[in-house]
């Protein structure tokens, strides 16, 4: 029946429910105090009526037989108002008009001598009468004298008016007034919860303390329940990452002892099939701890991805502090890395994100361009985005379909011969996304060579 | 030059050594961070390679005590974790690089050689024959008194020339030295190196001769 019931928005809901509770409210209020008026009006009518019968029935004398009837002045300028009511007045004797207004009917209908009152229509007008019975011995015969006064009631139709239009108004104003409530309460218990939602929602991924806002007794539960939730989420993520750190660790370092080992003996050893195997067997290990060093990466750049973790991030150190880091890597090719910024550029993102693509496309320019050539970096800007330009002189991508090589293991078809996971790109590519940029791959024109872009927005 | 191993794995930890010692370094081993602690108070290291797993202990904290005691003895890291995530720990807490495992050695080399040649600057290990003088830290050769830098492969190919004068030294070998293991080469490439330092080598009292049929040979006085 009640039509707000959950789910729905329990401000809403609150605030609807407490307007219903204060229209109906004012509307009694108005019933009340409105049939109130309206009884009080038509008493105070009655009491004067009965007044000024009572005044001309007290006037009526019985002189030497006859009835003499001598209208006070004051039964009719008590019924005065200011509005135009007119008054009628009828005296009869056992029933035969004496004066007044023959056909003014009488208000009685009894025996009895109390005031009788009646609402009549008279002359097409509504009237409100008032008839006062006396028995009187006229020459020692009882007779009966009734006296009927009416009066119009335009004058207690205007007070009934105004009374109205201030009944009207009084229940406006009270449900204005507990509207206004209603709605602050309604804002008022919201507000808790959407501070508890704040709260919890402002916070960044990483950030997983237990929940410390101040919320009323009956959200204590939801909010314990929500700490407990947390804690255990912390702790599972907890266990996640320390056992993708163990796994790592758990399979590289036998890698590790394999490939050192594998290389300590191929210095040993002079006979050239156990040295092309040999050379098979590292090159192996590398493809497969390449594999699962990448498989690593890219699922955690999905993850942080997907809750990014927006703050300053200056290009040009971050790019310096790569190039620097792979400079060794690529000296042992005899190359040469030129890096290039023209002024300082920051970007709104996540450092180890980006930090993780851009050293992709330095890895990948060292692995696939050929010795004694140059990989040249370049980091430049125009007014909304900062572009990274990675240039190699290597072999470039393949004439068809460069940018499917930005999807999962993906790799050129040109690329046989090179060590590689075909998930270098598909990071960097992910990254480019994630941070509202693009990374697009070309060969450079008129000449040899792969050339790639990455654009971020500038913060 | 001296080594400190720090690594808990004992097969990776000989291969390790043994490498070493076959460049003709010294190394002590350490397996735990107690006994790098010992190894450290008694001797003084050009150069520490440090785990980051430990059974004692995580590397890193390690590092950090080192360089909260003032002792600034260069580090590199040797991860097997994923490379994002350690990265900024190990170089926040004062590590000089690091190097992801499986690594190569030669990558290992060359980030040593970047590593010292930061911060010991160049005076050390120049090897001399006549007037010949091979600074592999700086990458330079001194031939008479024209200083001639030198290229990456050509500073490798002089140092295994230079760790066994006069010996002859095989083309694989020195394949070996030169080339990553997913290239493929001829040892025909050797020659063009091996001619390059020739002409670098040119009028000097030192020179490389070719031995038909097993390999090359640093003539020295």
């Amino acid at each position: 029946m009640w039509p707000f019931h959950a789910p729905g928005s329990i401000r809403l809901r609150l605030t609807l429910q407490l307007l219903t509770g204060a229209a109906v409210m004012a509307l009694v209020l108005f019933l009340i105090v409105y049939s109130f008026a309206r009884q009080i009006g038509a008493e105070s009518q009655d009491r004067i009526l009965s007044a000024s019968a009572t005044s001309i029935l007290d006037a009526t004398t019985v002189q030497s037989g006859n009835i003499s009837v001598d209208i006070p002045y004051s039964a009719f300028t008590m019924l005065d108002n200011s509005v135009d009511d007119r008054v009628f007045y009828r005296i009869t004797q056992d029933g035969e008009g004496l004066t007044g207004y023959d056909d003014l009917p009488s208000a009685r209908q009894d025996q009895g001598t109390g005031p009788a009152f009646d609402t009549v229509t008279y002359r097409g007008e509504e009237l409100r009468i008032a008839t006062l019975t006396r028995r009187v011995s006229v020459g020692g015969t009882p007779t009966r004298i009734d006296v009927t006064v009416g009066q119009t009631r335009d004058a207690q139709a205007d007070v009934l008016a105004r009374i109205l239009r201030m009944t009207v108004l009084l229940g406006f104003g009270f449900f204005a007034a507990s509207a206004l409530l209603a709605i602050l309460a309604g804002r008022s218990t919201a507000a808790s919860l959407s501070r508890l939602a704040e709260s919890v929602s402002r916070r960044g991924p990483q950030d997983l303390r237990p929940v410390v806002a101040e919320v009323p007794s009956e959200m204590r539960p939801l909010v314990a329940s929500l700490n407990s939730l947390i804690a255990r989420l912390s702790a599972a993520l907890t266990r996640t990452e320390d056992f993708i750190a163990e796994a790592a660790h758990r399979v590289r370092t036998p890698l590790a002892t394999v490939r050192a080992h594998g290389e300590n003996t191929l210095r040993r050893v002079s006979k050239e099939e156990n040295r092309v195997s040999l050379r098979e067997m590292i090159r192996a290990i590398d493809e497969s701890s390449r594999a699962a060093g990448q498989l690593l990466d890219h699922a955690m750049v999905s993850l942080r991805a997907d809750q990014l973790e927006l703050s300053p991030v200056a290009l040009r150190p971050l790019v310096a502090d790569l190039v620097d880091r792979l400079r060794p890597v690529a000296e042992l090719k005899d190359m040469d890395l030129r890096f290039e910024a023209s002024e300082e550029q920051e970007v709104m993102g996540d450092t180890i994100l980006i930090q993780n693509a851009v050293r992709n496309l330095l890895d990948n320019a060292i692995k696939y361009a050929p010795p004694e050539t140059p990989i040249d970096v370049a980091l430049t800007r125009d007014e909304a985005t900062a572009t990274l330009t990675i240039r190699d002189q290597g072999i470039g991508f393949p004439a068809t379909g460069a940018d499917a090589l930005t999807g999962r293991f993906a790799r050129g078809e040109n690329a046989t011969g090179v060590i590689g996971s075909g998930l270098g790109l598909t990071i960097a590519d992910e990254v480019a996304r994630a941070h509202g940029g693009t990374l697009t791959i070309a060969n450079t024109e008129g000449g040899p060579g792969a050339c790639v872009r990455l654009s971020l927005p500038l913060r | 030059m001296r080594f400190l191993l720090v690594e808990d794995n004992q097969q990776l930890a000989a291969a390790v050594l043994d490498r070493l010692a076959l460049d003709g370094h010294v190394v002590d081993h350490a397996g735990d961070l107690g006994m790098a602690e010992d190894y450290i108070s008694a001797t003084d290291y050009d150069l520490i390679l440090l785990d980051i797993m430990l059974p004692d202990g995580d590397g890193r904290d390690f590092l950090n005590a080192q360089r909260a005691r003032g002792k600034d003895t260069p580090v590199i890291v040797l991860t097997a974790r994923s490379e994002v995530s350690d990265r900024v720990g190990a170089l926040d807490m004062g590590a000089d690089d690091y190097i992801p495992k499986p690594f190569d050695f030669a990558e290992l080399e060359a980030r040593c050689r970047a590593v010292l040649r930061r911060r010991t600057g160049t005076a050390t290990n120049v090897k001399r024959f006549g007037n010949v003088a091979f600074n592999a830290l700086e990458g330079t050769l001194t031939n008479g008194d024209r200083v001639i830098p030198l290229r990456n492969r050509e500073l490798r190919l002089l140092e295994v020339f230079f760790g066994a004068p006069g010996q002859i030294i095989p083309k694989p070998k020195l394949v070996d030295r030169l080339f990553s293991y997913d290239e493929d080469v001829s040892e025909n490439a050797i020659e063009v190196y091996v001619g390059r330092l020739r002409k670098k080598l040119e009028g000097s009292d030192v020179s490389i001769v070719t031995v038909r049929g097993l390999g090359y040979r640093l003539a020295v006085p």
